[in-house]
C-alpha cells in the first residue's frame, strides 16, 4: 500500500504517494521526472545515482524512499541557479570531463559534496573522495582536473 | 524487490516489540547499504522492514579515560572517519572505517549494520575484535553484554535472538604501548570487498622488546572474522625477533581456512597473503618509526 512521502527537492517541497519498496532513485526519476539521477548498477557501486541528502553524497539507489521523509535532496537539476551553471558544471565542460555523460551528474554531485566540506582538496583527496563513482568513457583524468579547477575557481 | 510493510518505531521498546512480533519476517534497516542490495537480489525477502533511524540516542561516540569507548550502533562509518577524538585515541577503528566502501556509502552505513550483517570481511569487525570490544544488546528479556567474538556465529549470522537489537559497542582502554594496524587487500584501490584483511593489535615494550599481548584478526578466511589464537600464543609474552615474527605469521596462515571456489582468490593465495600481511603488520607495529 502506498504511503505519503514529504521531501524537499532542489528547493521545492513535494508530497508524493509512494510504495515503500521504491528507492529514492526510482521516486526522483519516476515521480518527479528528475532523470538526471541515473540508475547504473542499482547496487550502490557505480555512483551514477549519487544525490545530496541534507548536503551529503548518498547513493540514492540504496535508499528506500520512506527513509528520506522530511529530508532535503539536491539533484543535478538543482545545481544551476537562474540559468547560470555551477562552477563544477562549467569546469566539467571546459575540461572535457564529459563524454557520454551518464556518470556526470553523479560525479558532479559527489564533487560538490567534497568541495562543500573541503574547499581546497589535494588531487589525492579528490581521487579518494570520488572512488565511489565509476566512469567507463573518460579514464578519469579530465574529471579530476575539472574538480580541481572548480575548487580553484571558487577560492 | 518483494513488497513489504514499512514500520518506523519511535524508540527501542517499540522496535523490540515489532521485532518480537514479526520474528523472521521482519528485518531491521539502518543505513540499508547491505540490506537493500540483498533484498533486490532476493537473498532476503522480509515482509516487514523496521526502520530504526528514527530512534534517538543511538548515534554517539563517547570516550571515558576509565571506561574506554562507547559507540552507538547507529553511528555512521563516516562519523568514525571524521571523529578527531577517535583518530587520536583509537586510530585503528578510524582507519578500518575509512576503508569501508566509498564516501557515499559511509555517509549512511552504520557500525551496527556492518556488525549485524556478519560478513567475514567486515571492516569495523576487524578493528573492534582486535580491541576486545563488547556488544550491548537489548531485547524482550532485557539487556545483555557479550564479547564481540560471540556475536558472529556463521556466514552472515549473528547471535541476536528474536526481538533483539544491537544498541552499543564498548571498547576498553588499551594498555599503554599498544599499537594497531589494519591491512585490507583489494583488487582495486578502493570500494571492493577485501580479498583478505588482517588486523594486528600488539602491546609491545620497546625497551626489552617483549610482546606483552597480541591479537590477530583475519577476515575472509573463515565464515566469520577469526582470531588467529595459536599464532597469538606463539608471540605472546616473548621477546620479538625476526624468527618469532615468521613463525607467528606462518601459524596465522595455517589457522586461516578459506573456502574453496571463492571468486576473489584461491585458498593458497589467501593463506599466503595472511602470512605476508601478519608478518608485515607485526614488523610495522613494533618498529620504532611511528606509524603514519
Amino acid at each position: 500500500m502506498k504511503q505519503l512521502l514529504r521531501i524537499r527537492v532542489n528547493g521545492e517541497d513535494f508530497e508524493v504517494l509512494i510504495e515503500p519498496w521504491k528507492s529514492l532513485a526510482d521516486v526522483l526519476r519516476d515521480e518527479l521526472n528528475l532523470t538526471g539521477v541515473k540508475i547504473g548498477c542499482n547496487e550502490g557501486q557505480c555512483g551514477s545515482c549519487t544525490v545530496l541528502i541534507n548536503g551529503k553524497p548518498v547513493k540514492s539507489c540504496l535508499v528506500l524512499a520512506p527513509m528520506v521523509n522530511g529530508k532535503e535532496i539536491l539533484t543535478i537539476e538543482g545545481l544551476a541557479k537562474d540559468g547560470r551553471l555551477h562552477p563544477l558544471q562549467e569546469a566539467f565542460i571546459k575540461h572535457f570531463a564529459v563524454q557520454c555523460g551518464f556518470c556526470t551528474p553523479g560525479f558532479i554531485l559527489a564533487a560538490k559534496g567534497l568541495l562543500d566540506e573541503n574547499p581546497d582538496p589535494t588531487e589525492e583527496e579528490v581521487r579518494k573522495w570520488l572512488a565511489g563513482n565509476l566512469c567507463r568513457c573518460t579514464g578519469y583524468v579530465k574529471i579530476i582536473e575539472a574538480v580541481l579547477a572548480a575548487a580553484e575557481s571558487r577560492s | 524487490m518483494k513488497p513489504f510493510q514499512y514500520l518506523d518505531p519511535a524508540n527501542t521498546s517499540e522496535a523490540i516489540l515489532l521485532l518480537a512480533k514479526y520474528k523472521e519476517e521482519a528485518k531491521v534497516i539502518a543505513g540499508g547499504t547491505d540490506l537493500v542490495v540483498q533484498m533486490r537480489k532476493r537473498a532476503v525477502r522480509p515482509k516487514y522492514i523496521v526502520d530504526i533511524n528514527g530512534i534517538p540516542g543511538l548515534d554517539y561516540i563517547r570516550y571515558d579515560a576509565k571506561e574506554g569507548l562507547t559507540i552507538g550502533a547507529l553511528t555512521t562509518i563516516r562519523a568514525f572517519e571524521k571523529s578527531a577524538e577517535l583518530w587520536q585515541r583509537y586510530p585503528l577503528i578510524s582507519l578500518a572505517a575509512s576503508k569501508l566502501g566509498s564516501v557515499a556509502i559511509r555517509n549512511v552505513a552504520t557500525v551496527g549494520g556492518n556488525l549485524c550483517n556478519a560478513m567475514p570481511i567486515a571492516d569495523t569487525a576487524q578493528a573492534l575484535l582486535a580491541l576486545s570490544a563488547k556488544a550491548k544488546i537489548i531485547g524482550p528479556e532485557g539487556e545483555r553484554i557479550i564479547p564481540l567474538e560471540d556475536f558472529f556465529i556463521g556466514l552472515g549470522k549473528n547471535s541476536l535472538r528474536t526481538g533483539e537489537l544491537l544498541v552499543e559497542i564498548q571498547v576498553p582502554v588499551p594498555l599503554p604501548n599498544t599499537r594497531g594496524l589494519y591491512l585490507k587487500h583489494l583488487t582495486r584501490g578502493s570500494i571492493d570487498l577485501a580479498i583478505v584483511n588482517v588486523t594486528v593489535v600488539i602491546t609491545f615494550e620497546p625497551e626489552d622488546k617483549v610482546c606483552k599481548d597480541i591479537k590477530i584478526v583475519l577476515g575472509s578466511v573463515a565464515p566469520t572474522p577469526i582470531r588467529a589464537r595459536k599464532a597469538e600464543e606463539i608471540m605472546r609474552g616473548k621477546r620479538v625477533n625476526e624468527t618469532l615474527i615468521l613463525r607467528t605469521a606462518q601459524e596465522a596462515s595455517e589457522e586461516a581456512n578459506p573456502r574453496p571456489g571463492s571468486i576473489r582468490a584461491s585458498i593458497e593465495y589467501k593463506k599466503e597473503m595472511v602470512k605476508l600481511f601478519t608478518g608485515h603488520l607485526i614488523k610495522e607495529a613494533v618498529s620504532p618509526v611511528p606509524f603514519q
